[in-house]
């Protein structure tokens, strides 16, 4: 009789079956896992371009080729830009983080109010970064294209390396698209929710989950912007 | 029957996860805010002066981004009020990340020792 109410308490930990070890639900736990898959994905391009600058004796100076605010300001302003988007980014993290915790008391209008301030946050980043892309285009940077050498040299401090210039160029684009296209399907998946939300598909369901697991989703591509704009933009 | 699992599951979770106050992701938000402000300044006052050498900077920015990287995945990812088991299985598949970075490091620095300029 002893030991068998012993096995009785066996049973009873978080990993004898019947329950979530984790105490996670299925979605946010998926989501978790994709966001893994994702970081390796992002990381592996990260490291690529780590690995090229390391192994290149010159490299566009960053300060160099990020220093216009398009439209306002043609060049002397390093980082300012850059900045702007960042901080866009990152409140638009807090105003997710906000849905969420809106959604924790199920006020139906605080969440509408957040995600769509949230979306915003998205389009203007989408749209800052269509400006820097268009302002480096016109410099002659893209997808197998650089500058002519009389334009590269300005964006080099010690010697020019075509090369290097070639590399920065695609990587630049690849990573920073690969992001954009992130932040797009974020959007995208935002204003599903927010629909969802408005149609009060949640407030029938009894609980917010939805809206955490895009907020995962959003947090991260936040995430990923934090060491594209470090290894970019500063570095 | 799982139906009732999940229900239970989820009432669970609603009782941990009221921990992120709303004072607390403005904190989280101004911690975030000022390390990006710290990176402007080393990036904009400090490095031009040429005080420090530019493998110092380099180091700071990087730790100063994973910093915000844990402000990130701790509070507003809110890893950590999860199980530790998850927190564990997440974070040490970045084991492999480091391995890859410590590889391509070294395959960079030996193409930047036999490489000439232009190549």
């Amino acid at each position: 009789m002893d030991s068998l109410s012993q096995l009785d308490q066996v049973k009873t930990t978080p990993w004898s079956g019947g329950r979530s070890p984790w105490s996670i639900e299925y979605g946010k736990l998926m989501m978790w896992f994709f966001l893994l898959s994702d970081a390796f994905t992002f990381s592996s391009l990260l490291v690529y371009y780590g690995a090229q600058r390391f192994s290149k004796f010159t490299w566009p100076d960053p300060d160099l080729v990020f220093q216009s605010i398009p439209g306002i300001k043609e060049s002397g302003a390093p980082l300012v830009f850059v900045g702007i988007m960042t901080f866009i980014l990152i409140m638009s993290s807090v105003t997710m983080v906000l849905a969420v915790e809106a959604g924790h008391r199920r006020a139906k209008s605080q969440v509408i109010g957040w995600m769509i301030a949230t979306i915003i946050g998205g389009f203007m980043f989408l749209g800052c970064q269509a400006l820097e892309w268009g302002h480096l285009h016109g410099e002659g940077f893209w997808w197998g294209s650089i500058p002519e050498p009389e334009k590269l040299k300005e964006f080099f401090v010690g010697p020019v390396s075509n090369v290097a210039a070639q590399q920065f160029a695609n990587l630049f684009f690849t990573i920073t698209g690969f992001h954009g296209f992130h932040v797009f399907s974020g959007v995208v998946i935002n204003i599903i929710i927010l629909c969802m939300t408005i149609n009060g598909t949640f407030e029938r369901r009894g609980h917010y989950l939805m809206v955490e697991k895009v907020g995962l989703y959003w947090h991260f591509v936040d995430l990923v912007w934090v060491f594209v704009f470090t290894f970019f933009y500063l570095v | 029957m799982s139906e009732h699992h999940i229900q239970n599951t989820e009432e669970h979770e609603h009782e941990e996860h009221a921990g992120l106050s709303k004072s607390k992701i403005w904190q989280v938000f101004f911690i975030l805010l000022g390390i990006t402000v710290v990176e402007f300044i080393i990036a904009l006052v400090i490095l031009p002066k040429g005080l420090v050498p530019h493998t110092a900077g380099n180091i700071a920015y990087v730790l100063l981004t994973l910093l915000k990287a844990y402000y990130i995945v701790a509070f507003f990812m809110h890893l950590k009020f999860e199980k530790t088991g998850l927190q564990l299985s997440l974070g040490l598949a970045f084991i492999f990340i480091f391995y890859f970075i410590v590889l391509m490091l070294i395959e960079g620095g030996y193409l930047h020792m036999h490489m000439n300029l232009n190549s």
